[in-house]
C-alpha cells in the first residue's frame, strides 16, 4: 500500500491523535502507538515513560511481521489481531487500513482484554479514513521535491561530523 | 520506507546491512554504537541465539538531531545473514529506504557472496522495492586477513555495475563510518529527490 513514503501532516496528526486519546480513555489503557510496517514509530499517546519507544515500535512491526508469515504458512493473508498477555500490563496488537500497526498496552487490573478490543474495533475504522486520506495525499506530494537543497546540505554536514571515528 | 512527520517534525529513514552469515554485518552495527556520541542513540536490540548469532535483526536508532528544525532518525538493521533464515530477511527489507552489503573479502567467502547478493535482489523484489533504483554501498570487510581477494577483482565479482564500495576492517572499525555516511548521504538525496 505505501512504498513511496509516508508523509505525515499537522492536520492529519491532530486528527489521529485525538482518535487515539479516545480510544485509550474509553478502553481505560495506558497508551497506544502506531507504527508502520517498516517499524517507524508515527505516534503515541499516553504514559509512556518506562518504555525506550523507538525500540517498542521497531519490535513491535518485526513481531507483526514475524506472525504474517506464520499466518501464510497455513494459509491465512496475515493474523489481523495479536494479543499478549502479562502480569501486571498486557498488549493489543492489531492492523488499521492494511498497512498500518496500532498497539495498546494496557493494565489487566485496570481494564479487560473484551473492553479494549471493542474499543479498538471502534477506532480502526475512524483511523482508516484519515490513514487512507493521508496516504492518498502522501502519493501526491511524493511526486513533488520533498526536501530543499540547504536542508539536504545541512543534514549532510552534521552526517559528517556526528558519524566518525 | 521514509516518514517525514510534518507535524513532530520528524525524518525517520530505515537502513538495512545486508550479506551472508559471519560478514560483519552486526560487528559494524555495534561499532557504531560503541564509538557514537551517547546522547545522538538510541538503544541497541539484538535478537541474537544464545551463541550470539543474529536470529532476527539488530536496530540501532541514529539521531542526528535538529536540523532547520526538523529532527532526522536513521534507523539501522541488519538481517540474519545464514541462508535458512531467510524468511527473517525479507520482512526486515520491508520499508527499507536503503541497503549496505557487507561482503565478507576472503576469497573463500566468493560463492556465500554471490549467493546472498542473488537473494537480496530477490527479496527486495519481494517487497516492492527496485534493486535498481534502491540507494545502495557495498562493504568489503574483513581486509586485514590473509587470504582476501583483491579490491579489483572483488569490485568485478561483486560490483560490477560499480555502486560505491568501501574496504573494511569492521572490528577496528575501519571502514565502517565511511559506509555509513556514503549510504545516509544516498538515501537523503532519494528522499529530497522524491524517490
Amino acid at each position: 500500500m505505501l512504498q513511496d513514503g509516508l508523509i505525515m501532516y499537522e492536520d492529519s496528526f491532530e486528527k489521529i491523535n485525538l482518535i487515539l486519546d479516545e480510544l485509550m480513555k474509553n478502553s481505560k489503557s495506558e497508551c497506544v502507538f502506531l507504527v508502520d510496517k517498516s517499524g517507524q514509530l508515527i505516534t503515541m499517546r499516553g504514559n509512556m515513560e518506562q518504555f525506550d519507544s523507538t525500540a517498542f515500535a521497531s519490535l513491535s512491526a518485526g513481531n507483526f511481521a514475524a506472525t504474517s508469515e506464520l499466518a501464510k504458512l497455513i494459509g491465512e493473508t496475515e493474523f489481523s489481531v495479536l494479543f499478549h498477555e502479562g502480569v501486571k500490563d498486557s498488549i493489543h496488537i492489531s492492523i488499521v487500513a492494511g498497512s498500518i500497526i496500532m498497539v495498546v498496552v494496557f493494565r489487566v487490573v485496570k481494564t479487560s482484554l473484551g473492553l479494549v478490543r471493542l474499543e479498538v474495533k471502534k477506532s480502526v475504522e475512524h483511523l482508516a479514513h484519515v490513514l487512507k486520506e493521508m496516504v492518498e495525499r502522501s502519493k501526491r506530494d511524493g511526486q513533488i521535491k520533498k526536501l530543499d537543497e540547504s536542508f539536504t546540505q545541512a543534514i549532510e554536514n552534521e552526517i559528517d561530523s556526528l558519524f566518525k571515528d | 520506507m521514509s516518514l517525514i512527520n510534518y507535524a513532530s517534525r520528524e525524518i525517520n529513514c530505515k537502513i538495512v546491512y545486508y550479506g551472508p552469515g559471519l560478514g560483519g554485518k552486526t560487528t559494524n552495527i555495534k561499532y557504531v554504537y560503541k564509538q557514537i556520541d551517547p546522547s545522538a542513540r538510541g538503544k541497541l536490540v539484538s535478537l541474537a541465539t544464545e551463541a550470539d548469532r543474529t536470529l532476527f535483526f539488530d536496530f540501532l536508532p541514529l539521531d542526528l538531531g535538529q536540523v532547520q528544525g526538523f529532527k532526522t532518525r536513521f534507523h539501522l538493521y541488519t538481517v540474519p545473514g545464514q541462508v535458512h533464515y531467510d524468511a527473517s530477511r525479507r520482512l526486515i527489507l520491508k520499508g527499507a529506504d536503503g541497503v549496505v552489503f557487507v561482503a565478507d573479502a576472503q576469497r573463500e567467502r566468493l560463492e556465500q557472496n554471490i549467493e546472498s547478493l542473488e537473494n537480496l535482489r530477490v527479496n527486495l523484489i519481494s517487497q516492492n522495492l527496485d534493486p535498481e533504483t534502491i540507494p545502495f554501498v557495498m562493504q568489503y570487510n574483513k581486509m586485514d586477513l590473509a587470504n582476501v581477494m583483491s579490491s579489483e577483482e572483488l569490485e568485478q565479482q561483486l560490483n560490477p555495475k560499480g555502486y560505491l564500495s568501501f574496504e573494511a576492517i569492521a572490528v577496528e572499525g575501519i571502514g565502517v563510518f565511511d559506509t555509513l555516511k556514503a549510504i545516509s548521504k544516498l538515501v537523503l538525496k532519494a528522499i529530497s529527490e522524491g524517490r
